[in-house]
């Protein structure tokens, strides 16, 4: 199995032990070349508007958005702010792939950050964006001061917290995110 | 922070500096020049009142930024802030702290405030970077609590030979540190000025604890290429940017740069059609006393 890890900016390297600890390959993608064969794409976290930018500047737009399309994603903080619907301080594009609004940098600034167990797990909320409101038939898995912040559809992981910065691996999220890919694998 | 959880998981002053990894952070000194750097694609930007050459040719002493322009830049943008204090200035670094700027830098641009002693790093909240020239500074600023290493680079020269030369010293140094067996790592220890147990942990990792950046010097595309490929994991562009005669095309090209940094074409196409840099200055012309990486302890 193969996931990809968009690698333009950002945490993406982190998830590489996380990945490689569930037997599969890890591929940082850069070109649209890179998502050739691939089961997957996890988008990670960094600066939302600078991997817009990126993205456009290594003119993988449109073949990202293809993918987004047909593949399983999981969106972390940054990542997720690209999957939604809607974003809010400042409006900005987005792929629009799941129905949900979310605000960039909610909770405040780097002095707001903060880390909660979720199921025994030390996850990282950093200058994280809250989710605000929700489409129909999207389960929330975990709210936080009235706000999601892990939403799933049979397609869509979305979390505003980063697991990957935990070293025991795999984190469950990527444990759950590699199920998606082999669910449609097979 | 606990000291069982930072050996399980990163904490967050480290995770913040992951979320920076291969970016671009700019040095802005007003609200105008914060939104050219954000618009072009920098990751963050650190708030000045003057850029490292200003200082460098004004000298005198040189203090933290006023809060007024560093509340106006936090206002102007939506990535993370930075700002710079004296080394040694706790006070500086809780007025700071006290703004809310997302990241400190103790730098060595400014006129040290103690010749002794840095920053203890521990006790405070905002996450601090540090230049470090090799292993053993970078470690005795882990140690004081930083979360964020980067070069120093002489600053506001335009030349890129002194990052260079920290980024591959510390490179070397690593690589000796994970040949040493346990009874030459603790003479290693000292000879380096480096705290044991951090070096326990770079023979087991091969790499440096926290983030490691590139910062002093950084004036074309091709210096961004070239620190990057050194193993910077992102770059700090002081003068660089607004004092090259086309502020706006420079930042781009060096965004562009450093996203596909190991792309030769893709530094080509980044490096057409720019004005002039900042003019530069040999390192030889500049006086011992004046340059600014032999300050920090």
């Amino acid at each position: 199995m193969k996931i990809g890890v968009l690698a333009l900016q950002g945490a993406f390297e982190l998830h590489k032990p996380h990945i490689e600890a569930l037997g599969a390959q890890y591929v940082p993608v850069v070109t649209s070349k890179n998502l050739n064969d691939l089961d997957g794409i996890i988008l990670p976290g960094g600066e939302s508007g600078t991997m817009l930018k990126l993205i456009n500047i290594v003119g993988i737009h449109q073949q990202l958005a293809n993918f987004l399309q047909t593949k399983p994603v999981w969106g972390i903080c940054a990542g997720a702010i690209l999957l939604a619907k809607s974003v809010k301080n400042p409006t900005q594009e987005s792929f629009s792939i799941l129905d949900f609004e979310i605000t960039r940098n909610a909770y405040g600034r780097q002095l707001d950050s903060f880390q909660e167990m979720i199921n025994d797990y030390q996850v990282s909320y950093i200058r994280a964006p809250q989710i605000s409101k929700v489409g129909k038939n999207i389960k929330i898995l975990k709210e936080k001061e009235g706000c999601a912040t892990w939403l799933e559809t049979p397609n869509v992981m979305i979390t505003t917290f980063h697991p990957e910065t935990n070293l025991s691996t795999p984190s469950p999220w990527h444990r759950r995110f590699a199920e998606y890919c082999i669910d449609l694998v097979s | 922070m606990n000291k069982s959880s930072t050996q399980t998981h990163i904490n967050l002053k480290t995770g913040l500096a992951e979320m920076l990894k291969k970016g671009v952070i700019m040095d802005v000194v007003n609200a105008d020049q914060a939104r050219i750097a954000e618009d072009a694609g920098a990751i963050a930007v650190m708030a000045l009142e003057r850029v490292p050459s200003d200082i460098r040719r004004d000298g005198g002493v040189a203090r933290m930024s006023s809060p007024e322009l560093i509340y106006g830049i936090m206002q102007a943008v939506h990535i993370p802030v930075m700002a710079k204090c004296r080394i040694g200035h706790f006070a500086e670094a809780q007025i700071l702290q006290a703004i809310g700027v997302d990241y400190i830098d103790e730098s060595e641009v400014l006129t040290p405030a103690d010749e002794s002693f840095h920053i203890d790093k521990h006790a405070f909240n905002i996450p601090f970077v540090c230049g470090a020239t090799n292993l053993g500074e970078a470690l005795r600023r882990i140690g004081e609590g930083a979360a964020l290493i980067r070069t120093k680079g002489e600053a506001g020269t335009g030349n890129i030979v002194e990052a260079v030369r920290h980024l591959r010293l510390i490179n070397r140094e690593i690589k000796r540190v994970m040949s040493l067996d346990d009874a030459e790592l603790m003479t290693e220890a000292k000879n380096l000025g480096a705290p044991y147990e951090l070096l326990k942990l770079i023979r087991q990792t091969g790499k440096l604890p926290v983030p490691s950046f590139a910062a002093g010097g950084i004036s074309t595309p091709a210096d961004a290429a070239l620190v990057m490929q050194l193993g910077a994991e992102s770059v700090f562009v002081g003068s660089g940017i607004f004092k090259s005669e086309n502020p706006v095309a420079f930042a781009s090209a060096i965004v562009k740069t450093v996203v596909q940094f190991d792309n030769p074409t893709a530094i080509l196409e980044a490096s057409m059609g720019l004005s002039a840099p900042m003019p530069g200055i040999e390192m030889k012309s500049i006086p011992i006393e004046q340059r600014l990486a032999d300050r920090g302890w």
